[in-house]
């Protein structure tokens, strides 16, 4: 039964990879929707069997068969529901289905043989992302780990004739190569340290253990696989790869780069929480490294231009919050988070993609404005959108973000909390900043001819069309609001964008919190049937649970505390937004141009793409064209080859010289050489 | 009776005057006939030995000798005409050019 949820969208993917050719473009977008659908319904009656169960009874198991059984290692491919795993496959089919929806739509100008690439694509990536959520053990993870990966390359290279997609592509795959090889590290430490890849059994078995007080095996080991999270989450210093995956189709950078792949390293510290929590170093690694990304990203997003890059940097951002919840101890939080955020940012992508179709390719907001009025289901969506990962109160963003700063503020690490919240009103301002750009305002059809200079090289990307400015008050008329399967998705997101979070309404404000209460089981060691659970789950307890339940009475007025401050700032942060550019747009200009040095630093994303290029990439590129292919290769592979031929033609031409053609010298060697031999037989 | 090494010692005589004659003479006839010796002298080796150790083996094989000499004369001598055809000389050194 569980089997299945994956299965449909690999069924879909078989069929429209081999057959897609040749169907019509419904056949194949509708085959590849109904396969997510199903696999929804499916999820969806999995997870209320296991709503039915007791709640520390909830897990269910379903292994296909042995794949691995060499002496006491033995592996199973096993898929495996639990909490963390249902939260997880209901928001993949759910709003991967809403995705393929919506790409029957945005995709309609592809034609027929790439309308089903695309989404025999897709769902493959489903299929892919449902065995890494499912998956019950390392490996089975790491094979979905792997396979969304190929997805994304495939996916961001779609337009594979364009340089800068297919570029975009390879380096999203290579940047995340890096984070699997210490992944796969991380996981060899694993096995080594417990002789298993069952995370069930390694939660168990580590369980008893004190934390590490010093840097240590497990240390060592959850790092590695924190990098690897590092790389498909995103995070520093292995970020740089998700803005430029932006040059995929819009539906794919919702799905894949904002609501499910780039959660997977989110997921998976989630997944391994009792391990995690036993290695404190680890945890204030992840907590910093989430903060800074979150503060870094956050303050790139102030500057982009491009509507797509704003929001792949709110989405590193984001996931930064997610890290710094994980990296607190707050699992549940981290996780709720990932939970909302999906519904607003796929919400927030797919209004994106809603606009760019209406003005044909336009990712520009400064040449948009004024959309408002032409795309009135796209404006809507995008604003409440806006206001949940602004955290207005109220809405779903709001709920999750606030968990997070409480944690984090209760945990102790008041730093962190700080740049929380700057955090927090940096994506209410740039957030912000994207809606009045784009939907207020009047519509600017190539203003970006006039501020050529300041841009640097972001102009040349633009295709201006000088023309478009002489009928600029009738541009408005052909412009077309999102049709019906874009807009159904885009009203669903939106209202699961206002309504996500009321499954986590804190203590606070007088809610159960249920998502927490849901999903704590999956945090917990929980007793394998074959290890004798009983003695094994009590010790590791006090680390998971307590400081929320017992203060829980001091707690709530100091949740309250921050909850009104993180609000205050979100709507600060928005008022700003609206100061700035609704009413004196010059502001914006004068700022960038008083702050030139730290407005450009900003523009070129800190230049961290160009000091990877000069501190890693030229370096190997050096190394192997003067090192290993001009030195090595030429020399010593091509040299060892070449010089063996020339021995044997050295050593050849010497001894050819002993065939003269004389019969009587052949006649003398051979008296030789018979006296030679006899002479050694008699004198022996 | 005479003694076996003096028929060895004749046989090793003749053997090296063969060999003498088939490294210094400068036609291929006469190198052909000194062959000729060098067989002639293993044949009267086998045939001494036969005589002292009181048996046949030897003359028998020395009666093959005899049937393949025959055969190689038969064949060298026309090698040797059809040479002399091609190049009109009997000198073995006129012949080196299957070499390098």
């Amino acid at each position: 039964m569980i089997a299945l949820i994956p299965l449909f969208p690999l069924l879909g993917f078989v069929i429209n990879a081999s057959l897609g050719r040749r169907l019509p473009k419904a056949v194949s977008g509708g085959l590849a929707s109904l396969a997510m659908l199903a696999a929804f319904a499916v999820s969806v009656l999995i997870v209320w069997q296991l709503a039915n169960l007791a709640p520390s009874q909830r897990v269910m198991e379903q292994t296909l068969y042995t794949w691995i059984a060499s002496g006491d290692f033995v592996l199973d491919l096993t898929f495996r529901v639990d909490p963390l795993a249902s939260v997880m496959i209901l928001v993949i089919t759910g709003i991967g289905s809403l995705i393929h929806i919506y790409s029957t739509a945005y995709m309609h100008e592809e034609s027929d043989s790439e309308y089903a690439r695309y989404f025999s694509y897709l769902n493959l990536f489903a299929a892919f992302m449902l065995v890494l959520v499912l998956g019950g053990n390392f490996l089975v993870l790491f094979i979905g780990w792997e396979g969304v990966g190929l997805c994304s390359y495939l996916l961001i290279g779609f337009w594979y004739e364009k340089k800068s997609a297919a570029d975009a592509g390879k380096k999203a795959f290579i940047v995340n190569r890096i984070g699997d090889y210490a992944f796969i590290l991380g996981t060899l430490l694993i096995f080594l340290r417990f002789g298993t890849l069952d995370f069930q059994r390694i939660a168990s078995a580590v369980a008893p253990l004190a934390p590490e007080s010093m840097f240590g095996m497990l240390s060592l080991a959850t790092l590695l696989l924190f990098i690897g999270a590092t790389g498909k989450s995103a995070q520093i210093p292995l970020y740089v790869w998700l803005p430029d995956a932006m040059e995929g189709p819009t539906p794919v950078s919702a799905l894949i780069h904002a609501a499910t792949m780039v959660t997977a390293g989110v997921y998976m510290i989630g997944r391994n929480a009792v391990l995690f929590s036993h290695a404190p170093e680890t945890m204030g690694v992840v907590a910093v490294i989430g903060a800074a990304t979150a503060l870094m990203a956050g303050t790139i997003g102030l500057v982009q231009n491009d509507i797509k890059r704003v929001l792949a940097y709110s989405t590193v951002s984001q996931l930064g919050y997610m890290f710094l919840a994980m990296g607190v101890g707050a699992f549940g939080a981290g996780i709720f988070h990932l939970y909302t955020h999906a519904f607003f940012k796929a919400c927030l992508f797919l209004g994106s993609g809603a606009v760019i179709h209406a003005l044909h390719g336009e990712q520009d907001i400064r040449n948009m404005g004024g959309l408002k009025a032409a795309l009135p289901i796209t404006y809507w969506t995008f604003l409440i959108g806006s206001l949940a990962i602004a955290g207005v109160p109220g809405l779903a963003g709001f709920f999750s973000k606030d968990e997070i700063l409480f944690e984090t503020f209760a945990h102790g690490h008041t730093i962190l909390w700080v740049i929380g919240v700057l955090t927090s009103l940096l994506t209410a301002t740039y957030m912000f900043r994207l809606v009045f750009l784009t939907f207020h305002g009047e519509r600017r059809q190539g203003a970006v001819a006039r501020d050529v200079g300041a841009i640097g090289h972001d102009a040349g990307a633009i295709s201006h069309d000088p023309s478009a400015i002489s009928h600029q008050p009738g541009a408005a008329s052909h412009l077309h609001d999102a049709p019906a399967a874009m807009a159904l998705a885009l009203i669903v997101l939106a209202l699961g964008s206002v309504l996500a979070g009321y499954v986590g309404v804190p203590h606070a404000l007088g809610g159960t919190n249920a998502l927490a209460a849901w999903l704590e089981p999956s945090f917990e060691a929980r007793s394998v049937t074959t290890l004798a659970g009983e003695q094994v789950a009590a010790p590791g307890e006090p680390e998971a649970t307590p400081a929320g339940e017992a203060g829980a009475e001091g707690n709530q007025s100091l949740e309250l505390t921050l909850m009104v401050v993180s609000s205050l700032v979100a709507l600060l942060g928005i008022g700003l937004a609206a100061f700035i550019w609704l009413k004196r747009r010059e502001i914006a200009d004068n700022a960038a141009r008083t702050f030139h040095g730290v407005y450009t630093l900003l523009l070129n994303k800190y230049y961290v793409d160009e000091i990877y290029d000069a501190a890693i990439v030229q370096p190997i590129r050096i190394v192997s064209q003067e090192g290993l292919w001009r030195g090595v290769d030429v020399h010593v592979i091509d040299g060892a080859v070449n010089g063996t031929a020339s021995i044997v033609q050295g050593g050849s031409s010497l001894m050819r010289r002993l065939q003269t053609g004389s019969v009587r010298a052949y006649a003398g060697s051979l008296l030789i050489g018979v006296v030679l031999i006899l002479g050694y037989y008699l004198w022996r | 009776m005479i003694p076996l090494s003096h028929y060895l010692i004749v046989s090793a005589i003749l053997f090296a005057i063969g060999t003498a004659g088939v490294f210094l003479r400068k036609n291929l006839i006469t190198i052909l006939l000194s062959v000729e010796i060098m067989l002639n002298a293993v044949n009267l080796t086998f045939v001494a030995f036969g005589r002292s150790q009181g048996t046949v083996d030897g003359q028998i094989i020395t009666f093959f000798v005899m049937t393949v000499a025959a055969a190689e004369a038969a064949v060298g001598l026309a090698i040797v005409i059809g040479l002399f055809r091609h190049r009109e000389s009997l000198n073995p050194d006129a012949f080196t050019t299957l070499k390098w």
